[in-house]
């Protein structure tokens, strides 16, 4: 329903971004952000108007260097269609960045306008690797995650604790196609076996529960959930009420600090989940939650808005080194300006960008704690392990990306 | 162990079973529809999120008053009963002189309000609502391992739809309620108060949809869009059934809940779209429904 309700509204909300307050005679001088995620879907918690006061934060935190930066934000409702239509309308108004795009299908869209009209497609939400295998930009930065990272920390820690044979359900869209297909690899790559799958319509599903008795009937020793948000939990909470935990492991592969808030520590108890970011990571991460913390809804930032953070960050870095005039010339040239500098954030800590858009840094594989482990709201998490950034993600001459020589 | 159609046989079992538990949501909900359009005339958009109002009282009865599942299944319903009866005669009582489309917008309208002003004020990813623990646990069928819970969800519908429908069928009231539908004039000619009885069913309605919505809080995550994938849906069951059959969308609710059940066995990428497929071809065959009077 959400779909077709929102539909109505789609043209509305591409009109409501119409005229930019600037004008247009100190163009030279400004650069515009686009934050462009789920406002009100499934993915707002994650990547929502928390990714606008994190992008906000970089603005303010970079300060000024002679040039002003203007964010504004739009809701791409999860759709394709409207988020390149979108995109086409904030590039041809001058915008210079959109930042954020959760939703694979989406973003793979909008990665395409941004390298047509040389602009800059930085990326925080979307799970998919082809951002940066065969369909890599040298417009774009892929930052926070993507979907080989989450299945090499989530799913080879499960394969190598006994669970060798998989069945997934997976969300039937670009983002759940490619998080299937990369665990899949690293379990055969393990010795390990996929004995099925169960495809289901995003964003149509509530009820898990056939899906559930399928995989419960498979016989497979682990239940791979390649799936994201309310659907996560949905399938696990119907997970504990059909008794698979009995037989099977749950490898929720990309689940968030919103998801386990909203699963509560009581069903949410002893998962496995890998994030690059987490608020209570060490003196600087929380340093950064101290101070966003009033823009953000009184909430700790999740992975994605702290992408957010991070790669505007460094974007701003990179636009004041190049000089105004020639990053809203070219895209291409901020983007290879980024990739020439090493980046350091209070999110992320020091790290780099490689030839193929892929932003790199460890990722971080948690346990969620027992309800009486945790010492406070937000408190959820322990560190399991810690998979150092150059082993984190695909080794670069492996993602087919056409930017890569070999 | 046999198979049919290459499926083993309990494991078909257990998503007939899971096919009727679903249809208990789609019955209960395309039910409330029913008795609002039957009656009323008003095609009901805001269904969808008077179900979700009805989950979110009960985590706030739970959260902020320590009431517990078993009051919420009786507090729910008449607290957003009462906000239905208020929307009626604010604003949907002005419209039952206009086209059906005025209905709609408005409540459509209606809906997407609600739902933001929720999604504000809770966020999107939902909240957790625990199973009560008499109901907790569950059944080893031996084709399958049965969650008490669920069981009672279909037992409820159940009780809820044959209730209602003997209600409007077979009672005193019932009669004065289709009485006013077919000529309101006559009704109230012999002293039944038409308006308040048309707002006291709607307020019905919408405490039905809201019961739903606290069978539904501890199974699904309690968030603003819970409603909204289960409504267009539960649309298509009322047509299916017949606009207005109050049998019919009950029936009809269980068995496509069956239908979709085994679509997901044999093709889940379809299970969002069998429903309407069916719709399609029924409105081809029949279309005042299954059980309409043309």
């Amino acid at each position: 329903m959400s779909m077709n309700r929102r539909g109505v509204l789609a043209a509305g909300a591409a009109t409501a971004l119409g005229g930019l307050p600037r004008a247009r005679a100190q163009d030279g001088r400004v650069i515009r952000i686009g934050v462009m995620n789920d406002m009100s879907g499934p993915y707002r918690d994650a990547a929502g108007p928390g990714s606008v006061a994190l992008t906000q934060q970089a603005v303010q935190d970079f300060g000024s260097r002679g040039f002003a930066v203007e964010v504004l934000q739009a809701d791409h409702q999860n759709k394709p269609d409207l988020g390149a239509s979108i995109a086409r309308q904030w590039f041809d108004q001058g915008v210079d960045v959109v930042a954020d795009l959760p939703t694979s299908s989406v973003a793979l869209a909008v990665n395409q306008i941004a390298r047509e009209k040389n602009k800059v497609h930085l990326n925080s939400g979307a799970a998919t690797s082809d951002l940066t295998g065969p369909h890599c930009s040298p417009n774009t930065v892929h930052w926070t995650y993507d979907t080989y990272m989450l299945a090499k920390s989530t799913g080879a820690a499960i394969v190598k604790s006994g669970g060798t044979s998989w069945f997934f359900i997976t969300a039937d869209y670009a983002f759940g196609h490619a998080l299937e297909r990369d665990t899949g690899n690293f379990v055969r790559a393990q010795g390990g076996s996929v004995v099925g799958n169960a495809r289901y319509p995003f964003p149509a599903t509530t009820d898990f529960s056939a899906f559930l008795l399928q995989a419960q009937a498979s016989g497979a020793k682990v239940l791979g959930l390649a799936s994201a948000s309310t659907d996560t939990v949905n399938a696990i909470k119907g997970a504990r009420e059909f008794g698979l935990q009995r037989r099977m492991k749950i490898a929720a592969l990309l689940m968030g600090l919103p998801d386990v808030k909203s699963l509560g520590l009581e069903s949410g108890q002893g998962l496995l989940l890998t994030e690059p970011f987490y608020w209570d990571l060490n003196d600087r991460t929380r340093a950064l939650t101290q101070r966003v913390q009033a823009k953000n809804q009184n909430r700790p930032s999740a992975m994605e808005p702290a992408g957010c953070y991070g790669m505007v960050f460094h974007y701003l870095k990179a636009v004041a080194d190049l000089g105004v005039a020639a990053a809203k010339a070219s895209g291409a040239d901020v983007v290879a300006r980024m990739k020439a500098m090493p980046t350091d954030d209070d999110a992320f800590g020091p790290g780099r960008i490689r030839a193929d858009g892929r932003k790199i840094h460890p990722s971080y594989l948690f346990q969620v704690k027992a309800p009486g482990e945790s010492r406070g709201p937000w408190d959820l998490y322990t560190l399991v392990a810690t998979t150092p950034a150059e082993e984190a993600f695909r080794p670069l001459a492996e993602g087919n990306c056409p930017l890569v020589k070999t | 162990m046999d198979d049919i159609f290459g499926i083993p046989a309990p494991l078909l079992f257990g998503q007939l079973l899971l096919g009727l538990i679903n249809g208990a949501f789609y019955a209960m909900l395309s039910l409330g529809l029913a008795v609002i359009f039957g009656l009323l005339n008003i095609v009901n958009m805001a269904h969808g999120a008077q179900f979700m109002m009805g989950a979110f009282a009960a985590w706030m009865l739970l959260a902020w008053g320590g009431i517990g599942y078993w009051w919420a299944l009786l507090l729910a319903p008449i607290i957003v009963g009462i906000t239905g009866v208020i929307l009626e005669k604010l604003f949907i009582s002005r419209l039952y002189k206009l086209d059906h489309l005025y209905g709609l917008l408005l409540t459509f309208g209606l809906a997407l309000i609600i739902e933001g002003v929720f999604r504000n004020e809770f966020g999107s990813s939902g909240l957790p609502y625990r199973i009560p623990p008499e109901l907790s646990g569950a059944w080893d069928l031996g084709f399958m391992f049965m969650p008490v819970y669920r069981g009672w969800v279909v037992v409820a519908a159940l009780i809820l739809c044959l209730t209602t429908w003997l209600v409007i069928e077979k009672t005193r009231l019932g009669a004065y309620l289709r009485a006013a539908t077919e000529n309101a004039a006559l009704v109230q000619a012999f002293g039944v108060n038409v308006p308040r009885m048309v707002t006291l069913t709607y307020g019905a309605g919408v405490a039905l949809a809201a019961v739903g919505g606290v069978l539904a809080a501890p199974i699904y995550s309690v968030n603003p869009q819970m409603g909204s994938n289960l409504i267009i849906v539960v649309f298509a069951v009322v047509v299916i059934g017949g606009m207005g059959s109050i049998l019919g969308s009950i029936l009809t609710g269980f068995a496509l809940g069956i239908v979709e059940g085994l679509t997901k066995v044999f093709w889940p990428e379809a299970s969002a779209t069998v429903i309407f497929v069916i719709m399609a071809i029924v409105l081809l065959a029949r279309p005042a429904g299954l059980f309409g009077r043309a």
